[in-house]
Order: C-alpha cells, then structure tokens, then sequence
C-alpha cells in the first residue's frame, strides 16, 4: 500500500516536473522573442532585402541575377577597394593588438592605486563617438589650416599633405583607426592578464625563465584565446568601418582610400546605384566569414584542449 | 492664377472619412477638408528663409482647407539624400520631397509626371533655362517642378581689390554694379585671362581656390571649364567621345592651372573654397554666394571686396555651372491633386520673388524671365555684388556631365571624372592619354543598365 502510495507520488513529482520543465522553455521562448523579432528585423530581413537589391538592374525595375556581381569582378576600382580594406584593416588591427597589448601590461604593471585612472584615461579615445572624434582629427589634418602641419612649421619642418597625398591619407586613416581601436584591444588584454594565474609566474622564475620567455610560455599562451576573439571582433568592425574614412578623405585623394563600406555609399546613395552599392556592401561578409571560420575554428581547438587538461 | 485649385472630386477623396458623401462642395471646405499633405523641403542655410516658405505654404494650406505637414531636411550629412533613397525604398513618406539637380532623373519611374501642371506653369512663368530642363525632363517628360529654393550659379567669387592689384582685372568694369554687362570688357575675361590671374595671385601669395575633389564645387567648376572647350565625355546618344582633341586641350589646360592652386586642392570638399575666400587667403573661388554671407558675418572687411560674376569664356564659349532643385511628388502619393496645387502656388512669380528676398538672393529660380528680381540689384556690401549673379551677359548656363544621357551624366558628375582624370595628370603624372584611357574605361560601366 504504501508503495503503490510512494510510486502514485514519484510519478506525480516526474509529471509535474516534466510540465514544468516545459513551462519553463516556453517562458524562456516568450523572453527571448522580443530579441528575435529584433534580429529578424533589423538583421535578417535587411540582409535578404540587401541580396535581393544585388540582383537588380541599376533602375532596380529588373532581375539581373548575378551581373551586377560579375560587372564589379571587371572593374578596377573594385578592386583597387579590395586591396585598400585588406590593407586599411589588417595593419589597423595590427597596430591596435600591438599597442593594446604594450598598454596592457604598463597598466598590469601599475600599482592598484593609480591603475584605475590611467585605465580611464586610456579608454577616453574608445569612450568618445568616433563621429566626434574624427572631427577633431580632421580639423588636426585639414588641408588648409590643419592644426598638426602648424606645430610641425612652427619647429621649422616642412608641412604634410595629411590628406591631398594618396598614401598619407592612407596612414591618415588608419593612425585615426588605431586610435580609436586600441583601448579595446588594451581593455581586453588586460582583464585577461588579471585571470593568469600568479603561480604560472612564480614557477617559470624558480625555472629561471627570463621576462620574454615569460612572455612566450606563459602569458602568450594563456592569451591567445582572447587575442584570436579580440583580432576577429576587431577585424570585422574595422572592415566594416565607415565613419573614419567617410570624415576624413570620402575615400579621396583619386578613390584611393575608399573602402567597402565608403564605396558602397558613394556608388549606392550618392550616385543612386543602390543595386552596385548592395553588391559592394555584401563582398565584405565572404571575406570576414572566412576569417571567422578559421579564427574560431582555433578558438574552438584551444578551448578542447584546455578542457583536456583541466578535466 | 493657376487653374491648379483643387477639384471636387479630389476633394472629396482627399476628405474621404470626413467628408460626407454627396454633401456639397461648399459645405465640404470646413478645417482641412481637401485631406493631408505632407512635404520635405530642403532646410535653407540663410536664417528666416524657411520662415518665408512657411508662410507661403501655409496661406495656401488655409485656402485650399488641407492639413499641411511640413518638414525642413538639412542637406547636411546626406540627410535629404537618404530621406530620399529610404522613401524611393518603403514607398512611403512624404507626398512632396525636395530633390537637388540629379535626382528627379534617377527616381523618374517613381516620381509623378507632372507635364499638365508644367504645362501651365510655363505658360504662366515663361521657359526654364536648358539646365532646368535637362534635369527635370529626363525621358521627355517632366518629372519634378523647379523650386526655388536651393537652385543656385557657381560662377566665379572674386576678390575686387586682389584681381585688380595684382592681376589687372578691373571685374567692375566688366560687370558693373549698376548696369548690365560690358560686353567688350567681360569679352577678356576667358580662361587663359584667368590662368594668367592665377599665376599673378600665386605669386603674390592670394592663390585662387579651386578645388580638384570630388564634391559639386569642384566638378562644376571643372566642368565648366570642360564645356568652354567643347570636351565632352559621352554625347547625347551615349557615346563615349572623350578622347579627343578638345579633351585633350582642356586637360593640358586644367594642369597648367593646378599648378597655381592650393598644394592640397586635390583634398578639397565643398567648404574648403569657402574658408580659404573668407580667411582672406585668396581672390578667387567658384561658389554661391553662401561664403559671401558667411563672410558679411565673419570677416566684413573681406566680404565688402566679394564680386560676383559669370564664369570665363573659352573657344567654345562661356558656361556658367547653374544647380537647380526641384520639388518631386511620389507617385504613391494619395494626395497628387493637392501636391499640385501647392507647387502651382509656389510657383508663381510673386512667391519666386518673396523666396528669393528671403535667401538674401543665394536663390535663382529656373525660369529667365524670373532673372531680374530686384533683390540681386540692392543686396550688398559691397551693393550690386549679386546683380550678375543671375546670368548675366553671353554666358550659358550649364551642368558638368551634359548633354549625356541622365543616368550616364548621373555617374559621371556624382563620380567626379572629370576632376579624376585631371588628378591623374597633376598627382599621378600621368599623360592626357591615359587618363582619357581610364576614363573610357570608367564610363564603359557608367552605361550598364
């Protein structure tokens, strides 16, 4: 009797924990459904509507299917903008992983006390809107009255054409870049040196580990993780990046600092192409999706091992 | 008065939820009877003249019984352009948008054909100038309205104490302040004239300002030059003619006088040339006269030394670069009726003539016969600096791109490949031949359909 009772109640239990766990994944549903009509809207559909505007005429009154993509393969400012966004984004981001990673350790190496306003400090340049920032660079460069070419004329130097000469409007955007983009390399960088266990440390000095083997068998390693999200994260943004470049050249002096997304308008809203300017804009996601595969892909690797050696 | 009031049965559609059916026509004219209408205009830069245009819109708004929703949108940061672009898109939004010089043509099948209240407004008003027509209609038929409001000449800002110290251009004796233009006097004033000037003013430390970017003030002025030499890039059926001898003498011509230009002109926008005329840097720019306002406020010492006038003559003849706005209705307008009505009232002298008080002149509407308002005779100091403003002696107006087909002109002026091509020469080094090389190329794209 009292096990008829007990098997009645266990069941009861197990029925009623079944439903609940259904409840629950429903209520998880209904939460997360605002934030999936929010991607369906402003991700998904944007995306389908911006291929479906790939595949029409320049008028946008007929289905051209892949022309518009073969007609770009064929000319040579495409591909004069391919160059300049591989070349405007990987030493970008380079720079800002080589400089947020120097940063990171000076203020690591801080005493706690002052640590927190240089880190606040340090941050300012990512803090500020990049519209804003810009701004100021550009008056720093513009080309009658620029602020820098006064201070170099006033120690005698000759002045620069910051943004008139091709390739120093190149620098020019991406000194503005890095800029902008360091701090977060530097924000990154070092909340992950903070998680590196202190005995590591200790046990490469009893090891007599000098401070760059340290640096090569300790604090690499247990960064690379967060370096290969970091450089992934940022290489998306700056491939992406549209402000800087629009600010301060429009992709000017003879197109040669346009990247995909300036192009994309100039040829898009500004010569009213939409078509060509949707097909300009979608030539980044191939790109930055391959370089997401395989950084993560490693991510992925790392991770597996680490739970191997800690499980 | 225009024939443009509304109808009845536009009326009582435009009313339909208020109006009830078969009441009477006077009856129906109770508050906002003829239904909504809602406009985007262009926000003008000259305070107190949207105030003009508000006024203009709301006694016709009172008249007609329409409930009239008005928005001014900054051309600044490309705000109308893409209100532009992002209505063309939802078929939704205004029933009126302003749209500057390429844009009727580029959205013509979204537009409203507005050729019967052309009709009526040009025998009303008289013709428009070649430009005005050009743009507007680009598949033979009209696609917008000209507006007032924002349709400007870039002729030549000039510096009357500079050109004349240092180069020896009397500009008052070619366009005086208080009469029509010398015709013997201004017959010097042609490119070679302003190439020599610029050469002067170089060496006497007040370059003039001309930009070699990509942005409207620098392709008009180049494209004015192109047209006084008879270069052209694609003809009017479409073919690619740029290379030839008139290219060629044109592009020769551009280097020589880019070597008397700012260092960093090839990096110039739009506001560039009006910083470097107000900073007392240089005694002359191509620009409306927005700096010369600008520089009433900011620095009148310059401002009072500011003429205004055509452009130089070249062997094919003088082109002064003209930039007309229009006001286009959406054809998915539901109020088409009343949208015209209003651009009728806009359109008629007396409201061209208060629009043009209003912007202190920066204004000139499209029609020739509207070229003599007498707010261009009295604006100043210095007085009469606008008087040739409007065109003024034999000068033509023109648009950089024209007479090419609409959507290849489109490219050509927005792509700015005539400054490219000359910016290949004077940074690049490279020959005339091949920058007319690169430019084919360029323009074998622009005729993708």
């Amino acid at each position: 009797m009292a096990q008829a009772a007990g098997g009645a109640y266990r069941e009861r239990v197990v029925a009623r924990g079944g439903s609940l766990a259904r409840r629950r994944a429903w209520i998880a549903f209904f939460l997360c459904l605002p934030l999936i009509l929010l991607v369906l809207a402003l991700v998904v559909y944007p995306a389908f509507y911006s291929l479906h505007l790939a595949t029409l005429n320049k008028s946008m009154t007929r289905f051209v299917g892949l022309a518009n993509f073969t007609f770009l393969f064929k000319r040579e400012t495409f591909w004069m903008v391919v160059e300049q966004s591989v070349i405007f984004a990987v030493s970008a981001v380079i720079f800002k992983a080589l400089i947020g990673f120097l940063l990171a350790h000076l203020v690591h190496r801080l005493p706690d006390k002052g640590q927190r306003k240089w880190r606040g400090m340090l941050l300012v340049p990512w803090v500020i809107p990049p519209a804003m920032s810009t701004l100021v660079w550009w008056w720093m460069y513009e080309p009658s009255y620029s602020a820098l070419n006064w201070l170099l004329r006033s120690v005698g130097l000759e002045a620069v054409p910051w943004l008139g000469d091709p390739y120093w409007a190149r620098f020019s955007v991406i000194l503005v870049n890095v800029w902008y983009g360091a701090p977060f390399f530097m924000i990154m960088y070092l909340a992950a040196l903070k998680s590196v266990p202190a005995e590591l440390y200790e046990a490469a000095d009893i090891d007599g580990a000098n401070a760059f083997q340290k640096l090569i068998y300790v604090t690499l390693p247990m960064l690379r993780n967060i370096i290969a999200v970091t450089v992934l994260f940022s290489l998306i943004v700056t491939f992406a990046n549209f402000d800087i470049v629009r600010i301060l050249t429009a992709g000017g002096p003879r197109d040669m600092t346009h990247v995909f997304a300036t192009w994309a308008f100039k040829l898009g809203i500004e010569s009213n192409d939409i078509p060509l300017g949707a097909c300009v804009s979608l030539f980044m996601f191939p790109i930055l999706g391959a370089a997401a595969i395989f950084i993560l892909r490693d991510v992925h690797r790392r991770s597996r091992e680490l739970a191997g050696v800690t499980g | 008065m225009t024939r443009w009031h509304l109808s009845r049965r536009s009326l009582l559609a435009g009313a339909s939820g208020t109006v009830v059916a078969g009441t009477t026509l006077g009856r129906a004219r109770g508050a906002y009877a003829a239904g909504k209408l809602s406009v985007g205009f262009w926000d003008h830069w000259v305070p107190g003249a949207n105030d003009t245009l508000t006024r203009l819109c709301r006694e016709w708004a009172e008249k007609e019984k329409v409930d009239l929703k008005i928005d001014y949108i900054p051309s600044q940061g490309n705000k109308l352009l893409l209100t532009i672009a992002a209505e063309a898109q939802a078929r939704s939004g205004h029933d009126i948008l302003a749209m500057n010089t390429w844009l009727p043509g580029s959205h013509a099948e979204r537009l409203e054909p507005v050729d019967d209240l052309m009709k009526e407004i040009l025998a009303n008003n008289g013709p428009t100038n070649p430009v005005v027509e050009y743009l507007g209609k680009p598949d033979g038929h009209w696609r917008a309205v000209p507006a007032t409001p924002g349709s400007q000449m870039k002729g030549p800002a000039s510096r009357l104490d500079l050109m004349k110290e240092h180069a020896g251009i009397d500009l008052l004796a070619m366009y005086p302040p208080d009469g029509p233009a010398n015709a013997a006097e201004a017959a010097k004033w042609t490119w070679d004239a302003l190439l020599a000037a610029a050469e002067k003013c170089h060496k006497a430390g007040y370059p003039f300002g001309i930009g070699l970017g990509t942005t409207s003030d620098s392709v008009d002025t180049w494209g004015s030059l192109f047209q006084a030499y008879g270069a052209r890039l694609v003809d009017e059926q479409g073919n690619i003619v740029v290379s030839s001898d008139a290219t060629r003498a044109a592009l020769d011509f551009s280097k020589r006088l880019a070597a008397f230009l700012p260092a960093d002109a090839i990096a110039w926008d739009d506001g560039s040339n009006n910083r470097w005329l107000i900073s007392g840097k240089g005694a002359l720019i191509f620009n409306p006269p927005s700096a010369w306002a600008v520089a009433k406020r900011d620095a009148p010492q310059v401002a009072e030394k500011i003429w205004h006038h055509p452009a130089p003559a070249g062997p094919k003849g003088r082109f002064g670069p003209y930039l007309p706005y229009y006001w286009g209705i959406w054809a998915f307008s539901p109020n088409k009726s009343a949208a015209k009505s209003l651009l009728a009232h806009l359109s008629t002298r007396s409201a061209a003539e208060q629009l043009v008080a209003a912007s202190q002149g920066y204004d000139i509407p499209g029609y020739t016969s509207f070229n003599d308002f007498k707010t261009w005779l009295e604006e100043g100091p210095p007085k009469g600096t606008l008087r040739h403003y409007p065109n003024s002696g034999d000068q033509i107006l023109s648009i950089a791109a024209a007479p090419a087909p609409h959507k290849i002109a489109e490219q050509i002026y927005n792509q700015a490949t005539i400054t490219k091509m000359i910016a290949r020469m004077v940074q690049g080094g490279e020959s005339a031949d091949k920058a007319i090389a690169w430019a084919e190329r360029e323009l074998e794209g622009f005729m993708r359909g």
